[in-house]
Order: C-alpha cells, then sequence, then structure tokens
C-alpha cells in the first residue's frame, strides 16, 4: 500500500512538471508580443522597455525563463498582472472561492443525481428504464454552455426560480445563485454517471454472489446497497471523478455564461487582454486542480477494491 | 407422508429466444428430515434448475408449475419476509465459492451478514459465532479469516467458509449444488468429509447435486438420476450403483472408470447429453437407449414404484429378467 502511494506520488509530480511545462511554453508561442501589450499600443522608449524586460525576464533563454517562473510559482509567488499591477496570486485567490463552490455543488449534483437515476433505471427495467436511457443519451449530448442558455430561459427569465446573473452575497444568496450555473455544469456529467451506474448496478445484480446473498434470504434492498451498489462503487467512482475534474475547466465557459466572478471567467477575460502572467498563473492552478483530482479519485477508487492488494506482490 | 421437502410435478420453463424452452418436466422427489438425497445427472439434464427452483431463484421469465413444500407450506405461497425467512433456512452450498462470495467484502462481512439481519446478533456475538463455526469447519485462525478479503483465501478454504455460512444459518436442510467440482481432487475429498461429517453431526437433510455417481451414493441414503429435466430413477444409493434397473443409470455405472478392471478405453453412453427442450416425445433417453422399443417412442413412462424405490422405464422388468438369467 505504501508502495503504491509513493509510486502515485512520483507519478503526480512528474505529470505536474509535464503540464506546468505545456503551459508555460504553449503561452511562450501563442501568437502576439507581451512587450506590446504591456505597453497597450503606444511606443515605449528604450528605457521603458529596458524596466518591462528585466521585470518579465525577457530577456533571459527560454529554459531560465521557465525555471524561474515554475520556481516562484512552487512558493505561491505566479508574477505580476500586466493590467492590473497586482499579484497574480492574490487575483487568483480572491476569485478561487467561487469556482470551488461551484464544482463542489455541481459534483453533488453529478453524483446523487447520477446515481439516482442510475439506480432507478437499473432496478426498474422497462417504461422507468427507458425513460431514463433517453433522458440520459439527449442530456450527455448537451454541453454546459447550451444547458446554460436552456436553464436561464426555463428558471431564470420564464420562471424567475433563480438569478441569471452574479455570485450573490452571504451564504444562501450564494447558493441560489450557484444553483443554475451548478447544474449546467453537472447536467452531461450527471447523465453519464448515471449511464453507467444503470450499467454497472446491473452487470452486479446479475452476478453469483448477488445470487447468494438473496439466497440468503438478505432483504433486496439490503442486497442492493451492500453488494450490488458497493461493488458498483468502484467504476461509478473512477468515471465520476474524471468527469469532476472536467468540470475544472469547463466551469470557465459556465461562470463567463452567468456572470461570475471566478477562475475561469477570468482565464478567458485575462487572455483576451493577453494578460500572460494571469493566463499561466489559472491554466497552471487548474491544471494542478485537475491533476490532484484525478490522482484522489484514482486512489481512492482503487481503495475501494481489497483485491487490489495483490498488485502490490506481482 | 411429508418430509421436509416434496417437490411435486414440478415443471419449469425458461423464456427462451424465440419460443418457451422447458428445463424441468413433471420432477417428484421427496427428502426426509435428516435424510440426504443425491441428485446426479450429466451437465443441461436440470439438476442445478431443481435447487434454483427450490429457492426461487429463478432466471426472469421463468415458469414454474406444480408445487415444492418445504415442511408442509408451500413455497409458491410466500412472498416478502416470509419466502425470504424460508430462503434464510434452506442455505444453498453453491459450486464455486469464488464466484459466489463477494469479493470485495470480507469473510466476516459474509458469514455474519444473516445473522445480523435475521437474529439481530450484534457485530459482536455475530463474528464469536462465525469463529466457532469455521473452526468446526476446519479452517485454521478462524479470528484472522475473518479480516481477510475472499481472494486472500484458496479455493478449498472458501468453500470451507461457504459451508459454514450455511450452517451458521442452522438450517434442517442443506441444497448442496455440485459443492466440490470447482476443487482439486485431494481438496475436494476433505471438504466432502467435512461437510458429510457436519451434516451427520447435526442430524441435517441434504439435497446434494453432483455428477458423480459414486460420490453421491457414498455420503447419501437415496440417490435419484436425471436425465433431461426428468428424474429416471430414485434408489437406495447401494442399491441403485450395484443393481441399476434403468437403462440411463445402468449405462452411467458402466461408463465410470474403475481400479480394478484394466481398459483401453472407458465405455461411454452413444450420442450426447439432451436437454429438457429437445427430449424427444415418450421416453427422454429413447434416444441413446440400447433397449429401445417402439412403445418407449410413444409415451412417456412415468416414476414407478419398484423394489426399493421408483424408475421410469417400461422395460425394466423385462431387462431385468433377462440379466438375471
Amino acid at each position: 500500500m505504501t508502495a503504491y502511494l509513493i509510486r502515485r506520488a512520483i507519478m503526480l509530480m512528474v505529470t505536474l512538471l509535464v503540464s506546468s511545462f505545456v503551459v508555460f511554453t504553449g503561452l511562450s508561442i501563442a501568437p502576439g508580443n507581451p512587450l506590446a501589450t504591456l505597453a497597450g499600443g503606444r511606443s515605449l522608449p528604450p528605457e521603458s522597455i529596458q524596466v518591462l524586460v528585466e521585470r518579465y525576464n525577457l530577456d533571459e533563454p527560454f529554459f531560465i525563463r521557465y525555471a524561474m517562473w515554475l520556481g516562484n510559482a512552487v512558493q505561491g509567488d505566479l508574477g505580476l498582472s500586466i493590467t492590473l499591477r497586482q499579484d497574480v496570486s492574490d487575483l487568483i485567490a480572491s476569485r478561487a472561492g467561487t469556482t470551488i463552490a461551484l464544482i463542489i455543488y455541481a459534483t453533488v449534483i453529478v453524483l446523487v443525481v447520477g446515481v439516482a437515476f442510475g439506480l432507478l433505471a437499473a432496478l426498474r427495467p422497462g417504461l422507468v428504464d427507458s425513460l431514463v436511457v433517453i433522458a440520459t443519451a439527449v442530456v450527455v449530448a448537451v454541453p454546459p454552455f447550451v444547458a446554460a442558455i436552456a436553464l436561464i430561459g426555463i428558471f431564470a427569465v420564464g420562471l424567475g426560480w433563480f438569478p441569471a446573473l452574479g455570485g450573490g452575497s452571504g451564504f444562501w444568496d450564494g447558493i441560489r445563485h450557484l444553483t443554475l450555473p451548478a447544474f449546467a455544469l453537472a447536467a452531461a456529467a450527471a447523465a453519464t454517471v448515471a449511464r453507467v451506474t444503470r450499467t454497472s448496478v446491473r452487470r452486479q445484480l446479475h452476478l453469483e454472489h448477488v445470487q447468494t446473498a438473496v439466497s440468503r434470504g438478505i432483504p433486496y434492498a439490503t442486497v442492493v446497497r451492500r453488494h450490488a451498489l458497493r461493488n458498483a462503487a468502484i467504476p461509478i467512482s473512477t468515471l465520476a471523478g474524471m468527469t469532476v475534474a472536467s468540470m475544472i475547466a469547463l466551469s470557465a465557459v459556465v461562470e463567463r455564461a452567468f456572470g461570475l466572478n471566478g477562475l475561469g471567467a477570468y482565464l478567458v477575460s485575462a487572455a483576451l487582454s493577453k494578460d500572460f502572467a494571469v493566463v499561466q498563473g489559472i491554466s497552471l492552478v487548474l491544471v494542478t486542480a485537475f491533476v490532484l483530482v484525478n490522482t484522489l479519485v484514482d486512489v481512492g477508487a482503487t481503495m475501494l477494491d481489497p483485491r487490489f492488494q495483490l498488485g502490490r506482490r506481482s | 407422508m411429508s418430509g421436509i421437502l416434496d417437490i411435486d410435478h414440478l415443471t419449469v420453463t425458461l423464456a427462451g429466444e424465440d419460443r418457451p424452452k422447458p428445463v424441468l418436466s413433471d420432477v417428484s422427489m421427496s427428502i426426509a428430515e435428516g435424510e440426504a438425497v443425491g441428485l446426479v445427472g450429466e451437465s443441461g439434464s436440470g439438476k442445478s434448475m431443481t435447487v434454483r427452483s427450490i429457492i426461487r431463484l429463478l432466471p426472469p421469465g421463468a415458469r414454474m408449475e406444480g408445487n415444492i413444500r418445504v415442511r408442509g407450506v408451500d413455497l409458491g405461497t410466500l412472498r416478502g419476509a416470509a419466502l425470504r425467512k424460508m430462503r434464510a433456512e434452506m442455505p444453498v452450498i453453491f459450486q464455486d465459492p469464488r464466484a459466489h462470495i463477494n469479493p470485495v467484502r470480507s469473510v466476516g462481512d459474509f458469514l455474519t451478514e444473516a445473522l445480523r439481519i435475521h437474529r439481530r446478533m450484534s457485530r459482536a456475538a455475530a463474528e464469536d459465532r462465525a469463529a466457532d463455526v469455521l473452526d468446526e469447519v476446519g479452517v485454521s485462525e478462524a479470528r484472522r479469516r475473518l479480516r481477510q478479503y475472499p481472494h486472500e483465501l484458496s479455493g478449498g478454504l472458501l468453500q470451507r467458509v461457504m459451508i459454514a455460512s450455511a450452517l451458521l444459518a442452522e438450517p434442517r436442510l442443506l441444497l448442496a449444488d455440485e459443492p466440490t467440482t470447482a476443487l482439486d481432487v485431494t481438496t475436494q475429498a476433505e471438504v466432502m468429509a467435512v461437510m458429510d461429517e457436519l451434516r451427520r453431526e447435526r442430524g441435517l437433510a441434504m439435497l446434494f447435486i453432483t455428477h458423480d455417481l459414486e460420490l453421491a451414493a457414498a455420503i447419501c441414503d437415496r440417490t435419484a438420476v436425471m436425465y433431461a429435466g426428468r428424474v429416471m430413477e430414485v434408489r437406495a444409493s447401494a442399491s441403485l450403483l450395484e443393481r441399476p434397473l434403468h437403462p440411463y443409470t445402468a449405462a452411467l455405472a458402466t461408463a465410470r472408470p474403475s481400479i480394478e478392471r484394466k481398459v483401453d478405453r472407458l465405455t461411454t453412453i452413444p450420442g450426447r447429453p439432451l436437454s429438457a427442450f429437445e427430449a424427444p416425445d415418450g421416453c427422454a433417453f429413447n434416444t441413446r437407449c440400447a433397449h429401445v422399443r417402439e412403445s418407449c417412442r410413444e409415451q412417456r413412462p412415468e416414476l414407478r414404484t419398484l423394489l426399493d424405490g421408483q424408475v421410469a422405464c417400461v422395460r425394466v422388468e423385462e431387462l431385468q429378467a433377462v440379466s438375471h438369467d
């Protein structure tokens, strides 16, 4: 077990290193000259250019720049925003809360709604099952921005139950404001989880060990919970983890659509204003979160299966 | 007379792809308190389906006619809690413990689950009971086993765990569905010995399913031979093996290898075993029987009481007379 965790930790480090390099390189080779952005279209005197070049280390070789950036990033220093002249770390920290709340909310929806509908379909073959299968097939194909528009149209504009824009203030108002964004973000993922839950629970129900439990007179609800769902939790949690990780990236679109002041929305506006320090910083944070969530879920899913410990010896 | 288990004209039909597929056809048998009855037959003869019908664990779409009574209670009328209670009192020892025990739950959980649910025992009390019974079935270090997972145990140990779980239910009737087929030969003998001993000690009735005629004869009081979803012959085990009446039983008996005889090839029954849905009109064995007559193809022979049991063959008397000359 310890050996496995150490191996996973090393893999995590390597993944993070590679992805940080990709983030840095990607922006370096992107079109547009940072100096031009910094100058804001004006032609600057050579002395000012000199100051900017030094502040952003633009005259250093590429790998040195990467190393310096990474070295600072590891210590929590992501440099200065070009447009706002503020610490990128502070800018990120002030917006991360919204994004984290949105993703946690959406994750809860994915798990509760996804597993509930999947289980319902698995246990009620026939009409209920067909309805769930058809509905999830449709929802899986709906990208978050379309879901956002539909939800705003129905629940904000049409029914007026939820606000269409903004983050709200205070806890309950915040929840109210995050509800539509969270559903927009969670819809496709919840549908995927529902489909996987349906298939894996149904597969388990046909397995011999479930028949043993039934033949021992265990009540069906208990059999479903303690055997079918428990064993199906391994594939379900793996998939749920992947979809939650992917929501980290998709949150940008949803935050934009609902006018939420989160990391994703800020990433989009920073990219539009060519604030490369912010774009790099947010990308690094999002990629790190993605990789971390993925690793955690992977380790968690493995822990759910006691047979995995065999792998330690082989 | 009402035994612990009475199966009366049981016919089971599964939902087939294009048409219903019979798997059991007019099966009748009974087991008395404390009696062990062997159920022998080739693959597809309907042995396992008989067990599944008893615990009402047939695949969806299966239709069941006739009735099964356990201590006089008609199982067909049971629903919900009453059915679960009945099931809990007739544990099945399944063929493949590796598949039949949940791989992600501990051995202790498997053994105590039913106790905690049916008898509302505390975890500690249930584990004490489980450890005692594990000890009885010859599993060493019972306490440690409770914390282990099925993949950490050998097949033989796991089958002992399965037997222990059956005994923990304190049943009057055990249903054993080829309990040793998935094990290697030496383990088979050990597991069989443990099961037989504990059954006799407790005076349990048992329906023992196997394809091994001699094994059935060794541990069962009576043996029933099935072919194509029908019972061909039911008799006291010893005499069934020594003087089989039905041509099918006789053919099975001669097909078995013996250490006394030296032969180059084993005798086989010509043709292949038929399942109930392929069975011809008349006697199901008429396509492979060496003594077949026109009458065997016309009417299905009923089980008739003869000597120390029952047999379903119209020519029994004739054939017996011939063999004694």
